[in-house]
C-alpha cells in the first residue's frame, strides 16, 4: 500500500471530503497561501479558493463562534487552531456554546464542526505552545475528543469526525506530522469510539494515547527481549471511550499502565484507571494500576528539561516492570 | 398614513399587530415576574419590560428565513421572532412541552426552525454565532439576514470586537443590534464605556453605526430597514444602538441601589407602548377602544399560555441523558 505522512493524511482527508461535500470548508489563521502554521493546508487554497480555505483574523473566540454559528445553520466547518493551547481563547465558544446548544435547545439544532489543532511538546516551543489539554474538553458533555496516533488512523478518524453531526475536538500531534504509514488512497471512516489494539500481549496492558502509543510500542519491543509480553491499546478517541476493549485487555493481562503526555494530575489517565477500578476487570488485577503523565509544571524550554517533563520509553519500561514486581 | 414614514412592508394592519405584540411581550414579562415573586418558577430570569420597541421594531421586517441570536434578556426577541408564548411559558415552568423540553429555561429559548438561533446565557456569547450564521448565508448564497441582539455590557466583551471585525472584513449580511438599556447588571454604561454612543464603536471596524431611539418602534423599524437593505445588497454589517431602559432590575433579586427612582420615572414616561398607541390614534389607524381590546387580547393570550404551561408534563429521569449528541 502507498505510504504517506500523518500530515498528508490529514490534508488528503479534508481535500477528498471538500471535493465531495460543498458544505465543508476550513477556517483558521494563516491557512491560505501560507499553508497553516504546520503546513497542513498547503496547496489547498489553490484547489479550493479563498472562500473555502478561509483565512481569518487572529480572533480565536470570534472564529470558533463563527464556526459554531455556521454549523448551526447548515455548513460543516473545519476550524484550524494553530496550537491547541489557543483553545483556551476559544473556550467559551466550544464549552458554553458548541457543546451545549443541542441539549439546552431540547434536541433542536446540531453543530457539525471539527476543531482541528496540533498539540504536544517536543518542539522547543515552551510553555504556551506545547500543552496537551485534552482532559479539559473530554470533561465537557457534548464534545467528542479524538487523538489519532498514526497516518492511517488520522485519515479515517478525520473522515468520521467530519461526518459527525456534533462538535469534535481533533488533536493532531506535532511530532507525528512527519511520521509515515500505509494509508489507502480512497476515503474510509474509522468509527469514533473504537479503540485499536496496536500490539497484542499477555502480561501487561498499556493504554497509551497519541505519541505515547509509539513510545509504548518501543517499550514493548524492549520488554519482549526480557520475556515480558505487553499489549498496547490505543483508545484513539477519548469521547466516546471504547471501555469494552480496555476492560477486555486488562481482564486478560491483569495489569494496567496508562500513559499520556498531558499532565498526570487531573489527566485523562485518571478516568481510564477509575473506569477499570469500577469495572469487572478490577477483580482480575494482580497489581496496582500505574499512571504515567506529564510533570506538574509548565512545559520547560530547555530540551533536556522538556524531555524530562513527559514520559519517555525508559519510564514506560520501568512502570511495566513495577507492575510485575520486576523493577 | 400621511405623516408616518415606514417601509412598504409595514402596513397599517402590521402596525396594529405590532402594538398587540408589544403588549404580549410586556404581559409575558409581568407574568413571569409575578411567578418568580410567588416562587412558582425557579432559577433566574431577566425581564425586558420597557424594551419592547426594539425587539418588535427590529423583527417586524424579518421573514421566517431570517435569523436572530438573542441574549439572557431574550423573551421579547423570541416573541417578536414568532415564538408562541405558551411554549415559552412551558419552558420557564420546566415542562416537556416547552421550547427546549424544560432543559433550557429562561436563558436558552430557541426555535431554530423559526430562525431563532437561541438566547444566550453568556454576555456576548451569541455575537460570533450570528456572524457564523451570516457566513452560511454568504457561502450558500442564501438571501437571509441575521440579526444579533446584545446589550451595552456585551460591547466590552472581546467576543463583540472579534465578531464585529470578522463580519466587517468578510462583508457579511448581519445586523448588530445593541440594546443599550443603560445598565449591565449594576454597571452604568456611563461608568463602563468611555464613548458617548456605543454606535461610534462601529467606526473602529469600518462599518456604519447608527444611534436610534430604542423606545420608538417606528424609528427602530426604519433604521433596521436600512440595515437590511445594506446587508442584502452585499454592503455588509451595520451596528444599531437602540437607546432604551429596562424598567425592572437586572434579574429576580435586585434592590436597584445603583440608580434613582427619579431616573426610572423619567424613562417610564417614554413608555414605548404608550407612544405607539398615541401615534396610531393620532394617525387614525385605530381608536382608543380598539387599543384597549388589543391589550386585553394580549393579556388573555398570556393567561392561556400560563394554563398551557401548568398542564405540561414534567421531564423524567429518562430525559436526563437524551439530546447530548445528535
Amino acid at each position: 500500500m502507498r505510504e504517506i505522512t500523518y500530515l498528508e493524511a490529514v490534508r488528503e482527508a479534508m481535500s477528498q471530503e471538500m471535493r465531495a461535500n460543498e458544505d465543508v470548508f476550513i477556517l483558521g489563521e494563516d491557512i491560505g497561501v501560507y499553508g497553516g502554521a504546520f503546513g497542513v493546508t498547503r496547496g489547498m487554497i489553490e484547489e479550493f479558493g479563498p472562500e473555502r480555505i478561509r483565512n481569518t483574523p487572529i480572533s480565536e473566540s470570534g472564529i470558533a463562534g463563527a464556526a459554531v454559528g455556521a454549523a448551526l445553520t447548515g455548513m460543516r466547518p473545519i476550524l484550524e487552531l494553530q496550537f491547541s493551547d489557543f483553545i483556551t481563547i476559544a473556550m467559551d465558544q466550544m464549552v458554553n456554546q458548541a457543546a451545549k446548544i443541542r441539549y439546552m435547545y431540547g434536541g433542536k439544532g446540531k453543530v457539525p464542526m471539527v476543531l482541528r489543532t496540533p498539540s504536544g511538546s517536543g518542539t522547543g516551543a515552551a510553555a504556551q505552545h506545547s500543552q496537551s489539554l485534552e482532559a479539559w474538553v473530554a470533561h465537557i458533555p457534548g464534545l467528542k475528543v479524538v487523538q489519532p496516533s498514526t497516518a492511517h488512523d488520522v485519515k479515517g478518524l478525520l473522515k468520521a469526525a467530519m461526518d459527525d453531526d456534533n462538535p469534535v475536538i481533533f488533536y493532531e500531534h506535532k511530532l507525528l506530522y512527519k511520521t509515515k504509514g500505509d494509508v489507502p488512497e480512497e476515503q474510509y471512516s474509522i468509527p469514533l469510539g473504537k479503540a485499536d489494539v496496536k500490539r497484542e500481549g499477555t502480561d501487561v496492558t498499556i493504554v497509551a494515547t497519541a505519541i505515547m502509543v509509539h513510545r509504548a510500542l518501543e517499550a514493548a519491543e524492549e520488554l519482549e527481549k526480557e520475556g515480558i509480553s505487553v499489549e498496547v491499546v490505543d483508545p484513539r478517541t477519548l469521547v466516546p471511550l471504547d471501555t469494552e476493549t480496555i476492560i477486555q485487555s486488562v481482564s486478560k493481562t491483569s495489569r494496567l499502565v496508562v500513559v499520556h503526555e498531558a499532565v498526570k494530575r487531573g489527566g485523562y489517565g485518571a478516568e481510564i484507571a477509575s473506569m477499570i477500578a469500577e469495572s469487572e476487570a478490577f477483580d482480575y488485577l494482580d497489581a496496582p494500576i500505574k499512571r504515567l503523565g506529564g510533570a506538574s509544571s509548565p512545559i520547560p524550554y530547555n530540551p533536556e528539561l522538556e524531555k524530562m517533563h513527559v514520559p519517555q520509553v525508559p519510564d514506560i519500561i520501568q512502570a511495566v516492570k513495577e507492575t510485575l514486581n520486576k523493577a | 398614513m400621511n405623516h408616518l414614514k415606514v417601509p412598504e412592508k409595514i402596513t397599517e394592519n402590521k402596525l396594529v399587530e405590532l402594538y398587540k405584540q408589544m403588549w404580549l411581550i410586556r404581559y409575558f414579562e409581568e407574568k413571569v415576574d409575578q411567578f418568580f415573586a410567588k416562587g412558582k418558577i425557579h432559577g433566574t430570569t431577566h425581564l425586558a419590560v420597557g424594551q419592547e420597541a426594539s425587539a418588535a421594531g427590529v423583527c417586524a421586517l424579518l421573514d421566517k428565513e431570517d435569523k436572530i441570536t438573542s441574549t439572557h434578556r431574550g423573551h421579547g426577541h423570541c416573541i417578536a421572532k414568532g415564538a408562541t408564548p405558551d411554549k415559552m411559558m412551558a419552558e420557564l415552568f420546566g415542562r416537556t412541552t416547552g421550547y427546549c423540553k424544560g432543559k433550557g429555561g429562561s436563558m436558552h429559548i430557541a426555535d431554530v426552525e423559526m430562525g431563532n438561533l437561541g438566547a444566550n446565557g453568556i454576555v456576548g456569547g451569541g455575537i460570533p454565532l450570528a456572524v457564523g450564521s451570516a457566513l452560511t448565508a454568504s457561502m450558500k448564497k442564501l438571501n437571509y439576514v441575521t440579526v444579533c441582539f446584545f446589550g451595552d455590557g456585551a460591547t466590552n466583551e472581546g467576543s463583540f470586537h472579534e465578531a464585529v471585525n470578522l463580519a466587517a472584513v468578510w462583508n457579511l449580511p448581519v445586523i448588530f443590534v445593541c440594546e443599550n438599556n443603560q445598565y449591565g447588571m449594576s454597571g452604568s454604561v456611563k461608568e463602563m464605556v468611555k464613548v458617548e454612543d456605543i454606535a461610534t464603536r462601529a467606526k473602529a471596524y469600518g462599518i456604519p453605526g447608527v444611534v436610534a431611539d430604542g423606545n420608538d418602534i417606528i424609528e427602530m423599524i426604519n433604521v433596521t430597514d436600512e440595515a437590511i437593505a445594506r446587508a442584502k445588497n452585499g454592503e455588509g454589517p451595520t451596528l444599531i444602538e437602540a437607546k432604551t431602559y429596562r424598567w425592572k432590575g437586572h434579574s429576580k433579586s435586585d434592590a436597584k441601589k445603583y440608580r434613582t427612582r427619579d431616573e426610572e420615572n423619567e424613562w417610564r414616561e417614554k413608555d414605548p407602548i404608550k407612544r405607539l398607541k398615541e401615534l396610531l390614534i393620532s394617525e387614525s389607524i385605530f381608536t382608543e377602544e380598539k387599543a384597549e381590546a388589543l391589550r386585553k387580547e394580549a393579556l388573555k393570550e398570556i393567561e392561556d399560555a400560563v394554563a398551557f404551561a401548568e398542564e405540561g408534563p414534567m421531564p423524567t429521569k429518562d430525559d436526563l441523558l437524551t439530546d447530548v449528541f445528535a
